[in-house]
């Protein structure tokens, strides 16, 4: 199942990210596509994005809001907030573990042999205050003498956008070369931060800092796939704590809102068939009969 | 489908949040769609954003 998971991180960062015409024209893709909404944080100034990036579409919205509003146009992000809320109802923070090329990154780095660490449980408040402060209020409340207010996480935090637009951009584009400042020093540091922090501890942006896991974590008691926790047959042996990349202790806490139903804990971990996936209520999949005790870790 | 699969389903009883949920939300994606939001959205998306990459 890890595999399939894997392949299907593959297939979605391709599809987000499937215009390779960016070497020649020096251009990003300007398409009909971008009209759809990438599922996990994929920056849609990245070269090869197909897709738009919902939390900077929000930020851009309720950035531009008053100046819509004096024009009679009312872009309060509702088809933005209504394709990420139709995601989060159906698979809440799976997104996170099955669809988002930099969570997939992370994990990537993650696999480097060094010594790893946890990451204290109170830090994953962090991605909460930047949802509410860095994408929503700022943007709406600290404006320009426009009344134009800026993309803030995108603007001063985003290491997704960093990586995945910010530096491809530098070197399809020379001339752009020429802006960078300490604006772009600060989005470079906080990158490299994450990036070597990924080495070391599993998925530390999305446990920390992303709002759009803190936005899809709000589903986790209400989406419709989920796993399940048997309760006759768990035994409480705490096997499933170890191996959960996002740090959660799924016996404990069966709706975590970290949980990203990557289900290590079913297959890798639990070796009394008390973890299931289950739609709406209704079992998907029982644990992989496939791994012996012996492979399990 | 195994036998525990096949318990587990004549237990549990169906979860009405997801049904309720997901309309809210589609609902919600209807209004942004009827008041022209994605053709601002395609709008931004199509352009650099320079300040999102740190530059501008």
């Amino acid at each position: 199942m890890e595999t399939v998971r894997k392949w299907v991180q593959v297939i979605i960062g391709f599809l987000t990210n499937s215009s390779w015409s960016f070497p020649f024209t020096n251009v990003i893709y300007q398409g009909p596509l971008k009209v759809i909404c990438a599922p996990g944080l994929n920056c849609y100034s990245c070269p090869a994005a197909t897709t738009y990036c919902p939390l900077g579409s929000i930020q851009q919205l309720l950035g531009g809001l008053r100046f819509a509003l004096e024009n009679g146009q009312y872009y309060f992000g509702f088809s933005v907030f209504g394709t990420i809320g139709i995601l989060g109802g159906l698979f809440g923070r799976m997104i996170c573990g099955w669809a988002c090329p930099f969570g997939f990154i992370q994990e990537l780095l993650h696999k480097i042999p060094t010594k790893k660490f946890a990451i204290p449980r109170i830090l994953s408040y962090g991605k909460y205050m930047f949802l509410l402060v860095f994408v929503i209020v700022l943007p709406l409340v600290l404006v320009d003498e426009f009344g134009s207010g800026s993309p803030w996480f995108c603007k001063f935090v985003c290491p997704a956008g960093t990586l995945e637009a910010g530096l491809p951009m530098l070197l399809l584009q020379p001339n752009l070369r020429n802006s960078i400042g300490l604006l772009f020093l600060n989005k470079f540091v906080i990158m490299t931060i994450f990036l070597i922090w990924a080495v070391f501890s599993s998925r530390p942006f999305c446990r920390t800092a992303c709002p759009l896991g803190a936005f899809y974590a709000l589903f986790s008691k209400v989406r419709l796939i989920k796993l399940h926790l048997d309760e006759a047959k768990c035994t409480n042996c705490k096997a499933c704590h170890h191996v959960c990349p996002m740090g959660v202790k799924f016996n404990e806490s069966p709706d975590d809102p970290e949980c990203i139903s990557c289900l290590a804990c079913m297959n890798k971990a639990c070796q009394f068939d008390a973890i299931s996936l289950e739609i709406g209520g209704i079992p998907l999949a029982v644990p992989d009969k496939g791994l012996s005790p012996a492979g399990k870790s | 489908m195994s036998q525990t699969s096949h318990d587990l389903r004549k237990k549990r009883p169906i979860r009405k949040a997801p049904f309720v949920v997901i309309p809210i939300f589609l609902i919600l994606w209807m209004i942004g769609v009827a008041t022209g939001e994605p053709a601002r959205v395609l709008e931004q998306a199509i352009q650099v954003c320079l300040s999102c990459i740190g530059i501008g």
